[in-house]
C-alpha cells in the first residue's frame, strides 16, 4: 500500500508571525522550516511501515508551495519518506483553504494512495481544516486530531482528541487522517538520511500537470477575502501570587476564584 | 553600490548571521544534533557531571544518528564534510565537553586511526560497529611522563615470533575503562607503531582516574599493559612514526576548535537569559552598563570563535588546512571560550557556581579542553614556530 503525507513549509517557530497589511496574507519571509505537526504525520507513516501489520510499499511526501518548499520536502524525506512531489505554480499563490485542499486533492488523485496523513494544523495558518477539505474532494472518510493509530485487520482504530475527551473510531481505507502532536515522538533524522535526501526522487508538478482547474485556485479562485486587521486589545495586567506558603497560596487562589464566582 | 540594510534585524543567538553561511544540509545536520543535545543531554548532564559518569548507552544513540566517525568515508560512516562534522562538535559541546570528547575520541582518534592507518581487514572488522556505537574505542598515546612530548613515551612493543608483546602504561585516556578496543601507540625497533588492543586481552587492565573537577561527565582512565601478547594483525600496518598518532590528534583538535565555540555559546546564552531575568536595584541587571559590556564582549568572542571555526572547516573541506591553522584555532577558541565562561559565571552571581546552570560546568570542563589534545602553550609555540621559522620547543 501507499501512504501519502501532506507537508508544508512554514515560518520557523522562532520567527514572530505577522500579517502583511498590504496583502492581507501571512508574512512568510525569514527562516522557514517543515511544519512541526507534519513531522508527527511522517513518523506515524514510518511506524505503520515498520510495525509490519500493513504492507507499506511507499511513503510519498507531497507539498504545495513556492520554490523554497523543496527544503520541507528534503526534510520530510530525511525523516523517512521514500520520495516527494512538489506542486508549485504562480497561479496557486494566494489560495485559501478550500482552494489549497482542492489543489492537493488533485495532486493526490495522481498518486491514488491508500492512506493520506497530515499534521492536524499548520504552524502558520493554523486552520485545522485541510484534511477535511482534501477528504471531501477524494470522497474518503476524514478523521482529525488523531493521537493514536492501531492496525486491526483491514481497519485502522484511531483515537481522537476531542474537546470533551477521547473518541475511538474505526476507519476503513482509503482515508484521510490528520494527527496531533501527542501521537508520537518524531525520530531525529540520521546524518545519512539528511545527506541522502537530495538523492531521493522529487517530482515537480505545475497546476496543469496536476489537472488543476485554474479558476478554482489562487487569490482569484478563493472565496475568502481578507478585510482589515487590527491588533487585539491589550489585556490588563494579571495578578501574580508568590508561592511562599503553599496553604496560603491555595487559599488566595480559591478566594480569587470565589470572588469572581468561578467556583 | 551598497545595499539598503535598514531592514536587517540582528538576532542575539546569531549576531553575525553566520547561519547564512551554511548550506541547507549543514543547517539540517546542525539542527538535528542541536535537538538531540537539547532532549537527551541538557536535561541530564548536570547529574552526570555531579555523579562523575557518562551513560555508555549514549554511544549507541550517537551512533544511530550517524555522528560517530561521521566525517569518514565508507565502512558504515556517513562521509559528511569537515564543516558538518565541526557543526556537530559545536552542538555537542554546547551540551557538554564530555559528550563531545566521547565523539571526538571515537571518531577522530580511535576510528580515524584505523581508517587512516589500518589494513582493509581491520577497517572492515572494526569500523562499522564503531560507527554504530556498538563498539567503543579509546586512544592511548599520553603517558604519565609523556604528554606534550610523545616521543619520550616508554611503552614498548617487541616482536616475539610473529606476535607482538606490548608493555607500558597510558594515562588520561578518555573512555579507557568503557572501551571495547584501545588504539595503543608504542615505541618499537621499527619506529612508533599503533596497535589495536581488544578489551580482555591478557595483561591489559584499566583503572579510572578519580577526583577530577573537570570533564566529570566523561570517563578518564589509565591503561596498564603488562606484556600483552598481540597477533601480528593487531598492528596498524601503515603507521611507522609519530605522524600516525599526530594525524589523529589533528583531526580531534579540529573538532575542538568548533566545540569550544559551542561551549562559549552555551555560557553566553545562559548569561544573557539570566541578566534579562535577574532583578537588582529595581531593574534587570541586563540594564546596567557593566553587564551589557560583558554581554557584548561575550557575543563578540562567540561570534569570532564560530567564524574562525567555520573558516577552518571550509579550508579543511578544500584540502587547504595545515596543522598550524588548527593550532591557531584551538589556541584562540578555547582561550576565548574560557574568557566567556568566566565572564558568564560572574553574570550569574551565586547561581553561577551551581550545576543548575551550565556555566561553571563548561568553565571547569574548558580547563581540561585547554590542556588536552595539545596544551595552549604548545599550540602557541607551534604558531610561533610557523611565524618565525624557529622551533622553540623541540
Amino acid at each position: 500500500m501507499k501512504i501519502c503525507v501532506l507537508v508544508k513549509e512554514v515560518p520557523d517557530a522562532a520567527v514572530t508571525k505577522r500579517i502583511d497589511p498590504a496583502t492581507g496574507r501571512l508574512d512568510r519571509s525569514g527562516e522557514k522550516n517543515l511544519n512541526p505537526y507534519d513531522t508527527h504525520a511522517i513518523e506515524a507513516a514510518m511506524q505503520l511501515k515498520e510495525g509490519g501489520q500493513l504492507q507499506v510499499d511507499e511513503i510519498v511526501a507531497i507539498t504545495m508551495g513556492p520554490e523554497s518548499a523543496v527544503r520541507a520536502l528534503h526534510k520530510a524525506v530525511s525523516l523517512g519518506a521514500d520520495r516527494s512531489v512538489h506542486l508549485t505554480d504562480e497561479a496557486l499563490a494566494g489560495s485559501d483553504v478550500a482552494a489549497t485542499g482542492y489543489a492537493l486533492a488533485q495532486t493526490l488523485k495522481r498518486e491514488n494512495p491508500d492512506l493520506v496523513l497530515l499534521g492536524q494544523q499548520s504552524d502558520d495558518g493554523e486552520c485545522y481544516t485541510i484534511g477535511a477539505v482534501v477528504a471531501d474532494h477524494l470522497q474518503a472518510p476524514s478523521l482529525t486530531q488523531v493521537i493514536s493509530i492501531e492496525v486491526d485487520g483491514d481497519v485502522l482504530r484511531c483515537e481522537r482528541q476531542a474537546e470533551y475527551g477521547y473518541d475511538t473510531v474505526e476507519v476503513e481505507l482509503p482515508a484521510v487522517i490528520s494527527v496531533g502532536d501527542a501521537i508520537n515522538e518524531p525520530r531525529y533524522p540520521s546524518l545519512k538520511a539528511i545527506m541522502g535526501a537530495k538523492k531521493k526522487p522529487l517530482e515537480t508538478l505545475s497546476a496543469a500537470d496536476a489537472g488543476i482547474d485554474l479558476s478554482r485556485v489562487g487569490a482569484a479562485g478563493s472565496q475568502v477575502e481578507c478585510g482589515s486587521f487590527k491588533a487585539p486589545p491589550a489585556k490588563a495586567a494579571g495578578t501574580i501570587i508568590e508561592d511562599e506558603d503553599t496553604n496560603e497560596t491555595v487559599e488566595k487562589i480559591v478566594a480569587w476564584l470565589d470572588e469572581r464566582k468561578l467556583i | 553600490m551598497s545595499r539598503d540594510t535598514a531592514k536587517v534585524a540582528v538576532r542575539p543567538g546569531d549576531f553575525l548571521d553566520i547561519d547564512h553561511l551554511l548550506s541547507d544540509e549543514e543547517r539540517d545536520i546542525r539542527d538535528t544534533v542541536r535537538a538531540f543535545v537539547r532532549d537527551r543531554v541538557v536535561p541530564h548532564v548536570g547529574e552526570w557531571f555531579e555523579a562523575g559518569t557518562l551513560p555508555v548507552e549514549l554511544a549507541r544513540e550517537l551512533g544511530a544518528l550517524g555522528l560517530l566517525g561521521m566525517h569518514l568515508e565508507g565502512y558504515g560512516c556517513a562521509g559528511a564534510s569537515a564543516t558538518a562534522y565541526g557543526l556537530a562538535c559545536m552542538e555537542l559541546e554546547a551540551g557538554d565537553s564530555g559528550v563531545r570528547s566521547l565523539v571526538s575520541v571515537q571518531g577522530s582518534l580511535a576510528m580515524y586511526a584505523i581508517w587512516r592507518w589500518g589494513s582493509e581487514e581491520q577497517k572492515r572488522h572494526w569500523l562499522p560497529r564503531m560507527a554504530a556505537g556498538e563498539v567503543i574505542g579509546c586512544f592511548g598515546l599520553t603517558e604519565p611522563d609523556a604528554g606534550s612530548d610523545p616521543a619520550s613515551m616508554r611503552t614498548r612493543a617487541r616482536r616475539d615470533g610473529s606476535d607482538w608483546i606490548l608493555h607500558g602504561q597510558k594515562m588520561w585516556i578518555t573512555n579507557g575503562s568503557v572501551a571495547d578496543v584501545a588504539i595503543v601507540w608504542a615505541r618499537t625497533d621499527e619506529g612508533f607503531r599503533g596497535f589495536i588492543v581488544p578489551k580482555g586481552a591478557k595483561g591489559f587492565t584499566t583503572q579510572d582516574i578519580h577526583g577530577k573537577l573537570s570533564l566529570r561527565a566523561s570517563i578518564t582512565s589509565e591503561l596498564l599493559l603488562d606484556d600483552v601478547r598481540l597477533p601480528a594483525d593487531a598492528m596498524l600496518p601503515e603507521a611507522t612514526s609519530l605522524r600516525g598518532p599526530l594525524s589523529c590528534l589533528n583531526e580531534a583538535r579540529y573538532g575542538i576548535v568548533w566545540g569550544a565555540a559551542g561551549a562559549a555559546r552555551a555560557c553566553f546564552e545562559a548569561a544573557l537569559a539570566y541578566a534579562k531575568d535577574r532583578v537588582a536595584f529595581g531593574r534587570p541587571i541586563a540594564a546596567t552598563q557593566l553587564q551589557q559590556s560583558r554581554l557584548a564582549h561575550m557575543a563578540l568572542e562567540v561570534n569570532r570563535a564560530t567564524l574562525l571555526a567555520l573558516h577552518l572547516g571550509r579550508l579543511k573541506d578544500a584540502g587547504r588546512l595545515a596543522p598550524e591553522h588548527v593550532s591557531l584555532g584551538k589556541l584562540g577558541n578555547v582561550n576565548a571560550a574560557l574568557d566567556v565562561a568566566r565572564a558568564a559565571r560572574q553574570v550569574l552571581g551565586a547561581n553561577g557556581v551551581t550545576l543548575e546552570y551550565p556555566v561553571i560546568r563548561h568553565m571547569s570542563n574548558l580547563e581540561s579542553v585547554v590542556t588536552y589534545e595539545g596544551t595552549a602553550d604548545v599550540h602557541a609555540l607551534v604558531v610561533g614556530g610557523a611565524l618565525t621559522g624557529i622551533d622553540a620547543f623541540r
